[in-house]
């Protein structure tokens, strides 16, 4: 079976929905684990590699949190597939890279994933929709409980688990919310906002995490320091900020209501106006201008568009996706040929424009 | 694009190639905050310290310049020295408190009642509190005659 037979489709995935997902898209938590008297992936031999490999991954996919899952060696993956899996933030890109001696396993429904042999021995993470942070902590940390009764985790009780990068050191923990702020970003608020969250040792990072940009209004804030601190302190803390953020943005987007409201309507009249009839759209562009609709949707401009459709766009307009849709292997400029048709396929007949005429 | 690095935010216009190629399409990516990170702290430990080598793995402190990271998990014995002012500096503190490994935690639990013992045992001999200072001793040698074993599970 190979990871797109598996996999909740698009239209499945965009339909679920979770608490403040008005601005919170998603939740997530990763742990770093390596086992104890092992050489960590980056310095170590490919035959031990592989070795490690092949004893995590069976003791992960027989945890009883796994049934019903999907594991899979990196090597027996397709290039595409890979790609597939970092747009839906299953496996970072740095994994996407590895091949034989290291894996993957996902549990039933992609709430739970484990990169093996990726930096650390195991990065696993556990995912939800909307604001959940502290379920998504509940989750891992119960399945890392699971696990520890057959790896033996390399601990020291200063130090704390050890960590081949040591900004992960300590507790291992990366908790991160996916926020959509487009009224921060058309009020000029954002960079404000972003200070004040990094002054505060959070990180402030792009859809696909270190180092990119935040494409269609999509930031993550995730901690920095994982030592001296507990989990349930770092949890608690980034709760707290999320929620600020939540409030920051909620009041962006009712000062554009009220006092910018033609600047509003003209951003995203443009928006819908491009997708539901441009005929070369890249994913750039598009994850923009969706952005900007569902910044609509949400502010009840659209009568009969509601967001499961544009988070199903917005998935599929990423370049894995769309070739995957489409059923064959596309170039850049034939992709954005087919992202416009099916943006348009879905949007043209999209009615109810709720813009006052004036 | 818009680039956050220690929390300022850049913007650059790109053109689509390479915005493109800086986003959605390029599997590498830039990882530039990584690397500064990496940069800083492995500066850092060159500074001061010897040419250290790692027993276990053969990491030396020019792979850690390079690469950012450990070899091992006995890499945190070897560079130890160097590797404290790096941790200062990350991170909140430089003594993990919260989760352990269960074999690991009564061990954990018992040094922390230590140290609070011990430290309310020095408070109370300085306030010449003698009669407290005698049960917390009592309760001190208690606790360590009943010092757990750690043992690790198969």
């Amino acid at each position: 079976m190979g990871a797109m037979d598996f996999l909740t489709s698009a239209e499945e995935l965009a339909a679920q929905e979770g608490p403040e997902d008005h601005v919170v898209l998603s939740s997530r938590v990763r742990l770093a684990r390596n086992l104890s008297g092992v050489t960590f992936p980056g310095r170590a031999k490919k035959v031990s590699r592989v070795e490690t490999c092949k004893l995590i991954t069976p003791v992960v996919s027989a945890a009883s949190a796994m049934r019903g899952g999907y594991s899979t060696v990196m090597n027996d993956l397709k290039a595409l597939d890979k790609t597939l899996l970092v747009e839906r933030h299953l496996i970072s890109r740095e994994h996407a890279a590895k091949s034989a001696g290291s894996a993957l396993v996902l549990n039933k429904n992609e709430t739970l994933s484990v990169m093996v042999n990726e930096e650390d021995h195991l990065r696993m993470q556990a995912l939800l929709p909307g604001m959940q942070i502290k379920q998504v902590w509940q989750k891992i940390d119960r399945f890392d409980t699971s696990l520890e009764k057959k790896l033996e985790y390399a601990f020291d009780t200063n130090l704390g688990y050890l960590t081949a990068c040591p900004t992960n050191l300590g507790t291992g923990i990366r908790v991160s919310a996916m926020l959509h702020l487009p009224g921060l970003v058309l009020t000029d608020q954002v960079n404000q906002i972003v200070q004040a969250v990094t002054k505060l040792g959070h990180a402030v990072r792009g859809l696909y995490g270190e180092g990119t940009e935040a494409l269609g209004h999509i930031f993550q804030v995730s901690n920095q320091m994982t030592l001296g601190e507990s989990e349930a302190d770092i949890i608690e803390r980034i709760h707290k900020v999320v929620l600020q953020v939540i409030e920051h943005e909620v009041n962006a987007r009712k000062t554009l209501m009220q006092g910018r409201s033609g600047e509003l309507y003209n951003h995203i009249g443009r928006a819908y106006g491009v997708l539901a009839h441009a005929h070369i759209v890249s994913s750039k562009e598009s994850m923009n201008q969706l952005s900007l609709m569902r910044l609509g949707v949400k502010l009840g401009l659209f009568e009969k568009l509601e967001t499961p459709v544009l988070d199903e766009l917005f998935l599929l307009s990423q370049p894995a996706h769309l070739q995957q849709f489409v059923g064959e292997k596309l170039s850049g400029e034939e992709r954005d040929i087919h992202r416009a048709a099916l943006l348009r396929g879905h949007l043209s007949k999209v009615k109810g424009l709720k813009f006052p005429s004036s | 694009m818009t680039e956050i690095v220690d929390g300022q935010m850049k913007k650059i216009d790109l053109c689509e190639e390479c915005a493109q190629e800086k986003g959605v399409t390029d599997p590498e990516g830039f990882a530039l905050a990584d690397l500064l990170l990496g940069l800083g702290a492995s500066s850092e430990m060159e500074q001061g310290s010897a040419e250290l080598e790692c027993p276990t793995c053969g990491f030396s402190n020019a792979d850690f310049k390079k690469s950012g990271r450990l070899g091992c998990s006995n890499c945190y014995t070897t560079f130890a020295e160097p590797l404290e002012g790096v941790l200062k500096q990350m991170h909140k503190g430089t003594q993990h408190v919260g989760k352990a490994p269960k074999a690991l935690r009564a061990q954990l639990d018992f040094s922390k009642q230590r140290d609070k013992l011990t430290e309310q045992l020095t408070k109370a001999i300085e306030t010449e509190a003698y009669e407290m200072a005698a049960k917390l001793r009592d309760q001190l040698k208690d606790l360590e005659s009943a010092e757990p074993k750690v043992t690790k599970e198969a």
